[in-house]
């Protein structure tokens, strides 16, 4: 496969920055943490200060090493979910798309059926029923919440395999004689690449809110620190009431952060699919430069077309092979 | 109206789904939950109720899995979903005091949010790279950012700071009580604002930016280009062009009613508002399973419900489903 050509625009460095960002977190947060986050030798309710960044909690415990050790319990268990529900509905909706018939309506029912339930109170009901021991178990979290997070991808992957079924290379294959497992996963899957990162994405996002807020009503064990876990405490102590607003900040807009840094490479990948979007992510100034009009003309995709890629004819490529 | 038959079909295996899991759940969990739980109440509530809690969980445990299972299909149609001993009163009794005020928030929550969502998102395909394209990093902070973070933020700073709005609970409990007079409608139409907008800013971005890239693709399209050319008005090209992008988006209604009412519920929990939400979190606090349950299986029945509806709108905005032809 050729190399694919990623839209270099703003949303999608930016996404990728702060994604970079959380991940070293993920890695050293919990070494770079000052302190340790069960830590309560200090005094309660400090408002942010040189010696603890974002404050104390009503325990005596510094924020700022609470949300560098939670930042790897949320990401794991959001990549841990992500990824399981990204094989699910890699394995469901390739399955359905290619092989049709039977297999394809019990597949789509089942995944219908799942897009249906509500998630999250499915999850609640199972994570309710789970002993304590397994609560703290990252992996176990991270595979109940993909249970809930595959159907989606599963009905997209579906529907864009059916229209690859019958395509020439596909047909080709099939005739020289090629085991079915071999073209579904050789074959059609690497042209669903990148909806697959979409997905892939899109299920990680679903993933972290899903965890976040299993771990802030108090379902996730509270001896492992993620942000929902401290977005719990600062909750159940009353924070936003009496104006604690450093509690609950740093780890809400940590969540956040991650959340929009995800969205913004879907953009990236949606205006890979679809080069139509890619024209609106240019800002006014940019534009002006390009010399295109301000407000667009209907029925026209408007073409950068930067000064490199002009016709100009060089002798070089009059004369393409010399003697 | 073969469309609707099967998506009501689709519905109703779906809720029995629900059910099965409902009634599996307790029983192949490890540790075996129900009896821990009749365990630790043994003392605390009469013979009678905790044959009661049995009877919802399918009866006693020397039957087998599948006369169990019989049972407590029998005793949910006979709207019987347990005893909640925390509340010392029958699941379906409390669930019928909370679910209207759920039902009330959250749905006038999400038509707003859909409503303000398809006709700014409309505007925002419509005007593709203008300036107002500058709100779409905005709201996908907003997309990203948890209901109940946002809500918590939004009660530090309009309540508890400015104190524009009442903090908590769903009316003044000092001075009314639940009723049908004015003093309290007016009093719930009160408290029920702050919720009502946290939800509304959550879930409209997401409704926005949906309808934008379907707004986009579908000005481009052919017809948009000929009633312009046919010179008709600005505001009858972009209501035709609207109309044809937003049907995937109601097509797309059942993955999305789900995710809005999950987050919405934990809007309650911030706000104390005294709807499901917060019930769930009390149930779960205490372990009262049967509520828990009982919880589960009204959500589930809502959002079925919620879909049907949206289902039957897309019906009526598009004529070519209501032809008899399979697609």
């Amino acid at each position: 496969m050729k190399s694919l050509r990623f839209p270099r625009s703003p949303k999608v460095i930016v996404g990728l920055v702060v994604l970079g960002f959380f991940i070293f977190l993920m890695i050293f947060g919990p070494y770079l943490a000052p302190y340790s986050p069960d830590n309560t030798s200090f005094a309660p309710l400090l408002t942010p200060s040189a010696h603890h960044w974002f404050g104390t909690t009503s325990l005596g415990q510094d924020i700022f090493s609470q949300t560098l050790v939670g930042a790897r319990a949320t990401m794991v268990v959001a990549g841990v979910a992500g990824l399981a529900a990204t094989m699910l509905s890699i394995l469901i909706g390739i399955s359905a798309g290619y092989i049709g018939g039977f297999t394809d309506d019990g597949l789509s029912l089942m995944s219908n059926v799942f897009l249906a339930l509500p998630g999250l109170p499915l999850l609640i009901v199972i994570d309710s029923y789970l002993p304590v021991n397994s609560r703290s178990n990252s992996l176990i979290i991270g595979l109940i919440i993909s249970l809930t997070g595959w159907a989606w991808g599963a009905r997209v992957l579906r529907a864009q395999t059916m229209s690859l079924r019958n395509r020439d290379f596909v047909e080709s294959a099939r005739i020289i004689g090629e085991k079915r497992m071999r073209i579904m996963f050789t074959e059609v899957a690497p042209n669903l690449l990148p909806i697959l990162a979409s997905s892939l994405l899109f299920t990680i996002l679903y993933s972290i809110g899903a965890y976040v807020t299993l771990a802030y009503i108090g379902l996730t064990s509270t001896s492992v620190w993620n942000w929902g876990t401290m977005l719990f405490w600062a909750q159940s102590n009353n924070a936003p009431l009496s104006g604690e607003w450093y509690w609950f900040v740093p780890p809400g807009i940590c969540i956040a952060l991650v959340g929009t840094s995800l969205a913004l490479l879907n953009f990236g990948i949606d205006e890979f699919i679809n080069p139509r979007l890619r024209a609106g992510g240019l800002s006014g100034r940019q534009r002006r430069r390009l010399g295109m009009p301000r407000r667009q003309r209907l029925g026209l995709t408007p073409v950068v077309r930067s000064v490199t890629t002009a016709p100009r004819i060089s002798v070089q490529t009059q004369n393409p092979v010399t003697p | 109206m073969r469309l609707v038959g099967r998506r009501l079909a689709l519905y109703a295996l779906t809720f029995w789904v629900a059910i099965t899991v409902n009634f599996l759940l307790p029983h192949l969990m490890p540790g075996n939950p129900i009896q821990t739980m009749i365990g630790k109440l043994t003392g605390t509530v009469t013979p009678a109720e905790i044959r009661s809690i049995r009877l919802a969980f399918g009866g006693g445990v020397d039957k087998s899995l599948l006369s169990q299972y019989f049972t407590y299909i029998g005793q949910l149609l006979h709207g019987n979903l347990g005893f909640s001993f925390t509340n010392s009163a029958s699941v379906s009794s409390i669930l019928r005091q909370y679910v209207p005020w759920t039902i009330c928030l959250i749905g006038v929550a999400t038509i707003i949010s859909f409503l303000i969502g398809t006709v700014s998102g409309a505007l925002l395909g419509w005007t593709r790279g203008s300036r107002l394209d500058s709100l779409i990093p905005t709201a996908t902070f907003f997309q990203a950012t948890p209901y109940f973070f946002l809500a918590t933020v939004m009660l530090l700073v309009f309540a508890s700071n400015l104190h524009w709005f009442p903090p908590l609970d769903g009316y003044n409990i000092s001075s009314v009580h639940p009723g049908w007079t004015w003093a309290f409608v007016f009093s719930a139409l009160r408290y029920g604002q702050l919720p009502l907008i946290s939800i509304v800013l959550s879930s409209v971005a997401g409704w926005m930016l949906g309808m934008r890239n379907m707004m986009i693709t579908m000005v481009a399209e052919d017809f948009v280009l000929m009633s312009i050319a046919m010179g008709l008005p600005k505001r009858k090209v972009i209501w035709a062009a609207a109309r044809n992008a937003v049907l995937p988006s109601i097509a797309n209604l059942s993955l999305a009613i789900g995710l809005v009412v999950s987050g919405a519920l934990l809007v309650e929990l911030v706000f104390n508002y005294p709807g499901v939400g917060d019930l769930l979190l009390n149930a779960i606090s205490s372990e009262d399973y049967p509520l828990i349950q009982g919880i589960f299986l009204i959500i589930t029945l809502a959002v079925l419900a919620a879909n049907l509806l949206a289902d039957l709108v897309y019906l009526l905005l598009d004529p070519r489903t209501r032809t008899e032809v399979a697609p």
